[in-house]
């Protein structure tokens, strides 16, 4: 059954007319059966930042693909930059630039000519295809490297030069396939900046796919959490954060609890309280003012009290009210079912 | 910006790229420039008797053999074409090309003038060092410039067919598995290594619907001082066909990978 509705979405940002990129229920099933897609749905306003959200092989890639001309769709339809992408994927080219998940430079040239090529592609030419492309290698910091085979470039140089790529030609939209996946953390940092000025000083529309929370968290203006070929919930961060309504409140014990006792000792302050082991976690809406008669209530019926923290909700607490797992579960369980 | 400046300047670009590739892999270029030199003179040597035999119209096997070498090695040299698309395909580069807005003819063409540079440049070796062994083009510069065209329609068909087998196989190991399966059988179902007179019935018979043959009559007629014009000239017709199906292959082969990601 597709599943097309957004329960989140807001009503003003529904169906939005001017969005730079428009989904509606895209499908696509995979020759042998797999079904990368069942009916995604969202929108994305010119000028911000969207982050699809979800574990490897969520459908992430596949709807990438085909907003970028690369993939067809079985059904439903997609519009960037107000082009259909089946019907005039040839007008989409010219408005896009797209950031692949597996970085895409050719090794064997340097990189300025992997940025004059690419600009050449576009009918840049001259003076002006020049000029773009030491802009862009003085912007990405990788001037002094100009002149080497991207084949001696480090990981985190080599993805620098793919978003450069993308922005040869200074596209409306730009698409970004798992822009940190690999990275180390400096690097991962350095991305961060780069794609944040993008939207903020440029007014690029931005799609960024990522499997890690804290980006999504960081980055996005809005996103969308994709599990199993579907949107399961859409909004900005803090709006998805805040629907948790209340902290996370975690208190590890030194003995594994008899879980029903343990809930009835503390059934008057907290909510939703899970037992897993000797892990107790719950919610609480103010959860440090909560915490002392947590703990006073827990002494008092004879469990002894580890450890507790309190924590803001996360979007990993977003994705396991969506999805019924944690993320790093459904990231485990994706790895597995790869092997 | 017209679209056809704009298809010759993403041609260009495509090209240059591929023959700097080419050149900045010096012990390659060696060993490409050596290779077809060897042949000439190892068959020359192995085979030098044969001349003798009564179908031969020249006394010198390096005369005859010198257009089937540039033959040869227009076919061997563009049938691994296939293997940079492949390379292509597994770094990604493929699918950045496919989503610009770059035509998939001038990927292709691109990558064909990069191969037929390649092969001029050897063929230009091969026909030199088979004059200074003593080959003799009767025909003059015609006939040579006709040798070469033979060779290029040859290598741009082996080239896009092998572009476009690299684009459906996409796996390294099926690749070379299928050329060697190819080109072997195709040089030694010809009148390559032998004149058509000495060469088994069926092979005969075969060799008439074999391109690799088409391009050697072709060069075969140069040698002589009077050369069959017009049966050199459909032996290159059917040389243009060939190649321009292959082009259509290779320009199809895109649509096929596309449908598969």
């Amino acid at each position: 059954m597709p599943v097309s509705a957004t329960p989140t979405i807001d009503p003003a940002s529904a169906h939005r007319s001017n969005a730079d990129i428009a989904v509606r229920d895209l499908t696509k099933t995979y020759r042998g059966g797999v079904k990368a897609l069942r009916g995604v749905t969202f929108d994305v306003a010119p000028g911000t930042v969207f982050g699809l959200l979800g574990p490897n092989g969520a459908g992430k890639s596949t709807t990438v693909k085909i907003l970028t001309t690369l993939s067809r769709p079985d059904a439903g339809t997609a519009v960037v930059g107000g082009v259909d992408v089946v019907k005039h994927p040839d007008r989409v080219r010219r408005l896009i630039g797209c950031v692949a998940q597996q970085s895409a430079c050719d090794l064997e040239a340097t990189g300025f000519e992997n940025l004059a090529l690419q600009g050449q592609l576009y009918g840049l030419h001259g003076p002006a295809l020049r000029a773009r492309a030491m802009e862009l290698l003085e912007r990405f910091g990788l001037a002094p490297a100009a002149k080497r085979i991207t084949k001696t470039y480090s990981g985190g140089m080599q993805r620098k030069l793919d978003v450069a790529m993308g922005l040869m030609h200074q596209p409306r939209v730009l698409f970004l396939d798992e822009p940190t996946t690999g990275l180390d953390p400096q690097a991962r940092a350095d991305m961060w900046g780069e794609i944040s000025r993008l939207s903020r000083d440029e007014g690029l529309t931005v799609l960024l796919t990522t499997h890690y929370l804290e980006e999504a968290d960081k980055l996005a203006d809005r996103l969308a959490i994709v599990d199993a070929g579907v949107v399961v919930t859409e909004g900005t961060p803090e709006q998805l954060k805040s629907e948790l309504r209340g902290d996370a409140v975690v208190v590890e014990l030194a003995d594994a609890p008899d879980a029903g006792a343990l809930q009835a000792a503390v059934a008057e302050t907290l909510r939703e309280v899970a037992v897993d082991g000797r892990t107790m976690r719950a919610r609480a809406d103010n959860g440090a003012a909560a915490l002392p008669g947590v703990l006073l209530a827990l002494e008092s019926a004879g469990f002894n009290v580890a450890s507790a923290t309190v924590a803001r909700p996360s979007l990993d607490d977003v994705y396991l009210q969506h999805t019924g797992r944690t993320f790093d579960a459904a990231s485990d369980d994706m790895k597995e079912n790869a092997r | 910006m017209s679209s056809l400046t704009l298809t010759a300047r993403q041609t260009s670009g495509i090209g240059v790229r591929h023959v700097r590739a080419l050149l900045r892999q010096p012990a390659f270029v060696a060993i490409s420039l050596v290779q077809p030199v060897i042949w000439l003179l190892l068959f020359g040597q192995l085979f030098k008797s044969v001349a003798h035999l009564p179908g031969f119209t020249t006394d010198s096997y390096i005369e005859f053999l010198t257009p089937g070498i540039v033959v040869m090695n227009a076919m061997f040299g563009n049938g691994w074409s296939g293997m940079s698309v492949i390379n292509d395909l597994d770094r990604g580069v493929m699918n950045r090309f496919l989503v610009s807005p770059v035509s998939r003819g001038a990927i292709i063409a691109g990558h064909l003038a990069n191969s037929l540079v390649t092969t001029l440049v050897q063929s230009l070796i091969i026909i030199g060092l088979g004059m200074w062994s003593g080959a003799r083009f009767h025909g003059g510069v015609g006939s040579v410039v006709l040798l070469l065209v033979a060779a290029l329609l040859l290598g741009a068909a082996f080239a896009t067919f092998s572009d476009a087998l690299g684009l459906i196989m996409r796996k390294e190991e099926s690749m070379i598995a299928a050329v060697t399966f190819l080109v072997l059988p195709m040089s030694f179902l010809s009148t390559l290594l032998m004149p058509s007179t000495e060469v088994t019935p069926w092979i005969k018979d075969v060799a008439a619907f074999n391109p690799v043959n088409w391009a050697v009559e072709v060069g075969r007629e140069s040698l002589n001082a009077n050369p069959h014009w017009g049966f050199a000239f459909s032996r290159l017709g059917f040389l243009v066909l060939l190649a321009l199906a292959c082009l259509g292959m290779a320009v199809r082969a895109f649509r096929s990978y596309q449908k598969s990601i």
